[in-house]
């Protein structure tokens, strides 16, 4: 066991952004333990400053290519709750479409195209195309209609154009939701049972280690737009006290602040959303979780992967609930909200809000205050700069157990792990302004 | 190029959102189409396999550090095209927002006494550093990514892709859309300034145009100046509304 190890992957491939792996052994000892995170910054936060309130969701949405409906939702939800705004019921079920569709695109890029090529071992999808046609056309399938759903909801993906403040530019026509409706049933009906099949034969490697698990919590419904922050280890905080419960840290080997809690590093995504609402599934995701062997608690971060999917299938089922409540109460023009450009802007005093609401990667944060009409002050907390803390963590863990094995397996685990968590790098070196708490 | 041999492609980012590239996987059928004609050698988002040789390089992103201008310089060095795609790339983008303010409290603000540590400069277009041959534009590149399709098959065939020089406004009469300056509470929009070719999906979604495929070669600024002010923008939000994307301010690019 007295080896010497040196691992240095330098931008680790498949995930979202630039990130390195560095570990190093010596005489089998752990000595360094790294994910870097080399991103240039991008200072979101101090380019909100000044900006219009209105304008936030379209600004934030660019902070990420993949999750650009989740910040969308989650800075309407910050502003809202600054200005006290309770949008209509049927702009919150068209948004819940939109972010539940979101969260089906996202998984399934991640489970299909950036995980499956390491059990083919193959370096991406493209030689799968070749191989494995009808997985390759599946995954694509699935994606489109994920896309096409945001398209006709919010106007395109990514940066959704007319997800609102206090409602959308414009709503889908009835035919529009009907049209979708259909394929989404057919996706359930087709797309689903081989894509259990296929990640129900698949051997995800075999490690546990139990941490925090952070998610929304809602009483009525497998969280996502909705809740109470909820942690496995220390309960309940209401959305607006969030950082009793989450810190940023700067980190110098890191673009992306590291965020944790108070007592110790947490974990945010798939995995801990099941782990904490897994009675909320609807039916289907439920006998998918049987079928995949996913029983909560689960404490190994290679599963998040099986959670993406088992979400996938409950995205699936509750889009399907919530756009047959939309046809049954019948779509109506209300009031077109307020664009980012809208003239006439409504002035406040002095407000400040946070909205929490779940992206594919975890709970997503953003606080903002507001003056007049402008942003002054901005705050957002990714959910990759929550798992960064954690990542390592397990790679501590991870790393003495696997030293017998050829330096290739090491890297290849580490970089599964890493993958696994699905991290979303652009996202988040957003950086600006740390309250050191 | 020659025809016997698949021309190699190489996709890069930068600082950006990395958009563009889900853009291009999310092309579907199409994309394994122009997998046939060309062979993709790098893409880390979606291969872990790094070519090192590549004819064509797609960037995105925009440059907004010293690292990223030595490793650009180094793509073009080894493409004989490269493409600025979406608007990071071909105008600066969103991220030229905080070119406004001052870097250095910037930096200060995120980092505290650990500023030093961290490497940024003005976030520029990526022209600003190298020579471009192509610019796929939009943020994210317009209509799904067919004009980034039918960018590569013009360069493939040898010929120039056509680029509209008519503002968005054309594309949005077109279309029959009710003008969002004429809505009820009318929003701003850029739209009388910006390059046409995305189908002004903006308007067609009931929103506003924000300017994201750069300004047309002979933007009349003073008279679109004017409109803003009608429905109520001051010049400072008139200046605020145009750095959105076009920080930079450049006019037929």
């Amino acid at each position: 066991m007295s080896r010497d190890i040196s691992v240095n992957v330098h931008h680790v491939a498949r995930v979202e952004g630039h990130g390195n792996i560095i570990i190093d052994v010596r005489n089998g000892e752990l000595k360094k333990v790294e994910l870097q995170i080399v991103e240039s910054p991008r200072f979101f936060e101090a380019m909100l400053k000044g900006r219009r309130y209105a304008e936030a969701p379209q600004i934030t949405a660019r902070i990420c290519g993949i999750c650009a409906v989740g910040h969308t939702t989650s800075s309407l939800r910050a502003i809202e709750d600054a200005l006290g705004i309770e949008p209509s019921e049927q702009t919150v079920l068209l948004r819940k479409v939109a972010l539940e569709a979101e969260i089906l695109q996202s998984h399934v890029l991640h489970y299909y195209f950036l995980v499956a090529p390491d059990f083919f071992d193959v370096p991406s999808v493209i030689p799968l195309a070749a191989t494995q046609p009808e997985v390759v056309k599946r995954a694509l399938r699935l994606k489109r209609l994920a896309d096409d759903i945001i398209g006709m909801v919010a106007g395109r993906h990514p940066h959704p154009i007319a997800m609102v403040v206090n409602g959308f530019t414009r709503i889908p026509t009835e035919a529009e939701l009907k049209e979708l409706l259909a394929r989404i049933k057919q996706a359930l009906a087709e797309d689903i049972p081989p894509t259990l099949e296929l990640f129900a034969s698949l051997n995800f490697p075999k490690f546990e280690r139990k941490t925090d698990y952070v998610a929304l919590k809602h009483p009525k419904e497998y969280a996502f737009y909705d809740g109470i922050i909820f942690s496995t280890e220390t309960g309940e905080v209401r959305h607006r006290d969030y950082k009793n419960k989450v810190r940023e840290e700067i980190v110098l080997h890191s673009t992306a602040k590291h965020a944790k809690g108070p007592f110790k590093p947490y974990q945010v995504g798939a995995l801990a959303r099941f782990n904490i609402n897994s009675e909320k599934l609807m039916p289907k995701a439920k006998e998918a979780a049987r079928q995949l062997n996913l029983v909560a608690p689960c404490y190994n971060p290679y599963y998040i992967t099986v959670a993406q999917v088992v979400e996938s299938v409950h995205n699936l089922e509750n889009m399907v609930f919530l756009i047959e409540e939309l046809l049954r109460r019948g779509l109506k023009e209300e009031n077109q909200g307020l664009a980012g450009w809208q003239s006439d802007l409504p002035k406040v005093e002095k407000r400040w809000g946070v909205g929490a609401v779940e992206v594919p990667r975890g709970i997503l944060f953003h606080e903002y205050r507001i003056h007049e009409t402008s942003v002054v002050w901005a705050n957002c907390v990714i959910p990759t700069a929550q798992n960064l803390a954690n990542i390592e963590d397990d790679m501590r863990a991870l790393v003495p157990t696997i030293l017998d094995k050829p330096k290739e397996e090491i890297t290849k685990l580490l970089e599964m792990l890493v993958r696994a968590y699905d991290p979303c790098i652009s996202c988040s070196v957003h950086m600006l302004k740390v309250d050191f708490v | 190029m020659e025809s016997s041999a698949k021309p190699k492609v190489g996709f890069f980012s930068f600082t950006g959102c990395e958009g563009c590239q889900l853009v291009v996987l999310s092309m579907a059928e199409k994309l394994l189409k122009l997998v046939g004609a060309v062979e993709v050698v790098n893409f880390r988002e979606a291969s872990s396999y790094k070519g090192e040789d590549y004819e064509i390089a797609v960037v995105e992103g925009s440059v907004s550090s010293v690292h990223e201008i030595e490793e650009l310089k180094e793509i073009r060095k080894k493409a004989k095209i490269l493409i600025a795609f979406g608007a990071c790339a071909h105008i600066g983008g969103v991220n030229t927002i905080r070119n406004f303010d001052n870097q250095f409290e910037i930096k200060k603000e995120v980092y505290k006494d650990k500023a030093s540590h961290f490497d940024s400069i003005l976030a520029q277009p990526i022209d600003a550093v190298v020579k471009v041959d192509y610019y796929v534009r939009g943020c994210p590149p317009s209509r799904d990514g067919e004009e980034f399709l039918e960018t590569v098959t013009a360069l493939l065939a040898g010929k120039k892709p056509f680029v509209p020089n008519y503002p968005v406004c054309v594309e949005c009469k077109m279309k029959g859309n009710v003008c969002v300056f004429q809505k009820e509470k009318p929003i701003a929009c850029l739209g009388p300034v910006t390059r046409a070719g995305c189908g002004a999906l903006c308007p067609s979604f009931g929103n506003s145009c924000i300017g994201c495929r750069g300004l047309v070669d002979d933007p009349n600024l003073n008279a679109h100046e004017e409109t803003l002010k009608e429905v109520g923008l001051t010049t400072e939000e008139i200046l605020k509304f145009y750095r959105f994307m076009n920080g930079m301010m450049e006019v037929g690019k």
